[in-house]
């Protein structure tokens, strides 16, 4: 059946096989993206009144999806060499992928609930070259769950090739696993809201697509409401919303997390499983691990709870797929912290004597307060100026009475603000609507970005930014003396600051 | 950690200066970023003067005639830049500056790149990547020759490093 293709490249390895994507995907695929189709069908078929153009649209729709499918099956091959991981896809554009296997920085195993049906699943190798945003790379979409499990181990096996089938046996250790008690954090993340709003727009949508009458009965209902008593309107808008919002975020919570399990493999790779209807399997070389970062939004602080990040090359940006733990409580994230920030493997013996993240951060200098305090009450000062010129004096009054709350904030925003130096991680918090730990592994900065804004050199203060492959790329130390910020940055990395130091005035 | 060293610390300059013809190529940026906003200014007013457009393109001229004297002068007393066998050290700005300092272990890529003006000037950008997402450091207002002298001399040196640099 190959022989319409052209002949695999004279390669320097002609031992290794090409490989093709499981056979089961001409199923999968076309029925994956006609239920995204589903509305159109409905819209076509069920509307109409059996036209002979809306039948044979469909019936080409469908043809189309299945021959495109097809198509696509037959031109994509892989194969993994001992130097390298190649995928030839395409028809009318052909585009031949190779990543060397020593870039190989994460795997990432995604399985759809049609690719479920059909056990299988799809593998997205990360590598960290960000040359082309998007482009980071490389998918199979979609092999045997079993053939998935095969390669995530083969791919992230380095050095080590001839390394032990053994080891394929042994389980992982369990680092952290799903706790239903978890679900009292679900209402704390406002994606219920989200979700309800979402979920409300589609509805909406699709009722007008197919014509049912769902405005009428709403605008009676908006009417009934408005004749009620203001304080009995008010009150049940807040329960329902309440009460959908936190419906919603638990059903958020259990379809994004369940079944929540990080282990670490015995090929030293730090795995993240969860999911109910898609399950992925998010897979990081331990080596490739450049710390953790604590996110805090400010509800999710209220009630001690904390998710947690990688921070790591090779992952993509969508899906959360740098995600180590769930909300949960915070606790639990700086255990979870712990275990995953362990010295690697043997230069340490002893057990890590507590979670990095833990660790007590300094507090930055009052300068830094005046700062935040600056910033969370002049804006609306002037604001109120303004308005006191020009609009209504009730407004400049409403303006005024937030100023409270926003030094509140300024306050918190500083209270937040800390760091500090272990010996294998650099630490930094800073933020309070969303407050974010981050400890970055001190061997993973690769550079040094220091600012100073022309307040800051008045207050004395400077910003210290580490660079690093990983992550966000950059973390920062926001506010530090200028001292203590560059005592900060050259310990962190010794030598590296050194020669561009020199004593300053004493103070 | 705090209790290490008590010694103040600050950065010194970076040891060399970019050409001083980067104050000619700054403040010709600026009268072209000033001249996009001054022109349709001055177009209306010559059709339709009410007070307030008058007061604003005043503003305008005014802002900008100081903004065109003040910047690049102190950007030039500001710019600075240095490379040593180990790391690219450089200084940018004038009111709101910013050290970058590179180890040349990590560098990745090094460019030099002149836009239209700088050709006019015969200067160039060298722009040095590391495998950071987070900025390059840049290096701008260089003599063409001396930065065709960098970037071979960081390009041999990063070459002659092992490593993936990340």
């Amino acid at each position: 059946m190959t022989t319409d293709l052209p002949a695999a490249p004279e390669y320097a390895e002609p031992v290794v096989d090409w490989h093709r994507l499981d056979v089961r995907m001409l199923i999968v695929r076309p029925l994956n993206e006609l239920i995204g189709l589903v509305p159109l069908f409905v819209g076509l078929l069920v509307l109409g009144r059996g036209e002979t153009w809306r039948i044979l649209v469909s019936v080409g729709v469908i043809a189309a999806i299945v021959l495109l499918g097809l198509l696509r099956w037959i031109t994509t091959r892989y194969r993994i060499t001992t130097e390298q991981v190649e995928l030839h896809t395409g028809l009318l554009v052909r585009k031949r992928l190779a990543v060397p296997r020593d870039r190989i920085r994460t795997v990432d195993l995604t399985a759809k609930l049609g690719h479920r049906l059909f056990g299988l699943s799809a593998i997205r190798v990360g590598t960290g070259q960000r040359d082309q945003p998007g482009e980071d790379g490389l998918t199979l979409d979609a092999v045997s769950s079993a053939e998935a499990e095969r390669l995530r181990v083969l791919l992230l096996t380095i050095a080590k090739t001839e390394a032990p089938a053994a080891a394929e046996e042994r389980p992982g250790v369990v680092l952290s696993e799903w706790d239903n008690r978890w679900l009292r954090y679900a209402p704390l993340t406002l994606s219920g809201l989200v979700a309800a709003g979402a979920l409300f727009g589609f509805v909406m949508n699709f009722a007008r697509e197919l014509d049912i009458e769902v405005f009428e009965p709403m605008s009676e209902a908006a009417r009934w409401v408005v004749e009620q008593p203001l304080g009995l309107t008010v009150a049940v808008f807040a329960g329902v919303v309440l009460l959908v919002a936190t419906l919603g975020s638990v059903l958020v919570y259990v379809v994004q997390f369940w079944g929540y399990r990080l282990t670490r493999e015995p090929d030293d790779t730090v795995r993240v499983r969860r999911g109910l209807l898609t399950t992925r399997s998010v897979s990081v070389a331990e080596q490739r691990l450049r710390g953790v970062e604590l996110v805090e939004p400010l509800l999710l602080r209220a009630g001690r709870g904390a998710h947690a990040k990688t921070v790591t090359t090779g992952l993509g940006r969508k899906g959360e797929s740098n995600l180590l733990l769930p909300p949960a409580p915070v606790a639990e994230a700086h255990r979870v912290s712990a275990e995953v920030l362990r010295p690697t493997s043997d230069d340490s013996p002893t057990q890590a004597p507590g979670s990095p993240t833990r660790t007590p951060l300094h507090r930055h200098p009052p300068a830094a307060l005046r700062r935040r305090m600056v910033r969370a009450v002049v804006p609306l000062l002037v604001l109120a100026a303004i308005l006191a010129w020009f609009a209504p004096s009730w407004t400049w009054q409403v303006v005024l009475a937030l100023v409270p709350f926003s030094a509140a904030l300024g306050w918190d925003r500083y209270r937040s603000l800390g760091h500090a130096l272990t010996d294998r991680h650099l630490l930094a918090r800073a933020g309070s609507a969303i407050r974010e730990t981050v400890a970055l592994q001190r061997t993973g900065i690769i550079g040094w970005r220091i600012s100073r804004s022309f307040f800051q050199r008045r207050a004395g203060l400077v910003t210290i930014t580490a660079t690093t492959a990983a992550g966000d790329g950059a973390y920062h130390v926001i506010d530090v003396g200028e001292s203590t910020g560059l005592t900060l940055a050259d310990e962190a990395v010794p030598d590296l600051l050194r020669p561009f130091l020199e004593p300053g005035p004493p103070d | 950690m705090d209790g290490v060293s008590n010694e103040v610390l600050r950065l010194r300059a970076p040891r060399h200066q970019v050409s001083r013809k980067s104050i000619t190529l700054w403040t010709l940026h600026a009268l072209i970023g000033w001249a996009v906003l001054l022109v349709p200014q001055l177009v209306v007013l010559i059709f339709a003067a009410s007070p307030w457009q008058v007061t604003a393109a005043v503003a305008t001229l005014v802002l900008g005639t100081a903004h065109t004297l003040v910047m690049p002068r102190w950007r030039y007393r500001v710019h600075r830049w240095e490379a040593t066998p180990d790391a690219v050290y450089t200084l940018a700005g004038w009111l709101n500056q910013e050290w970058r300092i590179a180890p040349v272990s990590r560098i990745q890529t090094v460019d030099t790149k002149r836009g239209p003006l700088q050709q006019l000037l015969g200067l160039s950008t060298v722009t040095v990547t590391t495998a950071s997402a987070a900025g390059p450091v840049l290096i701008e207002g260089l003599e063409h020759d001396d930065a065709v002298r960098l970037a071979d001399e960081l390009t041999t040196t990063t070459q002659a490093t092992p490593g993936d640099a990340t």
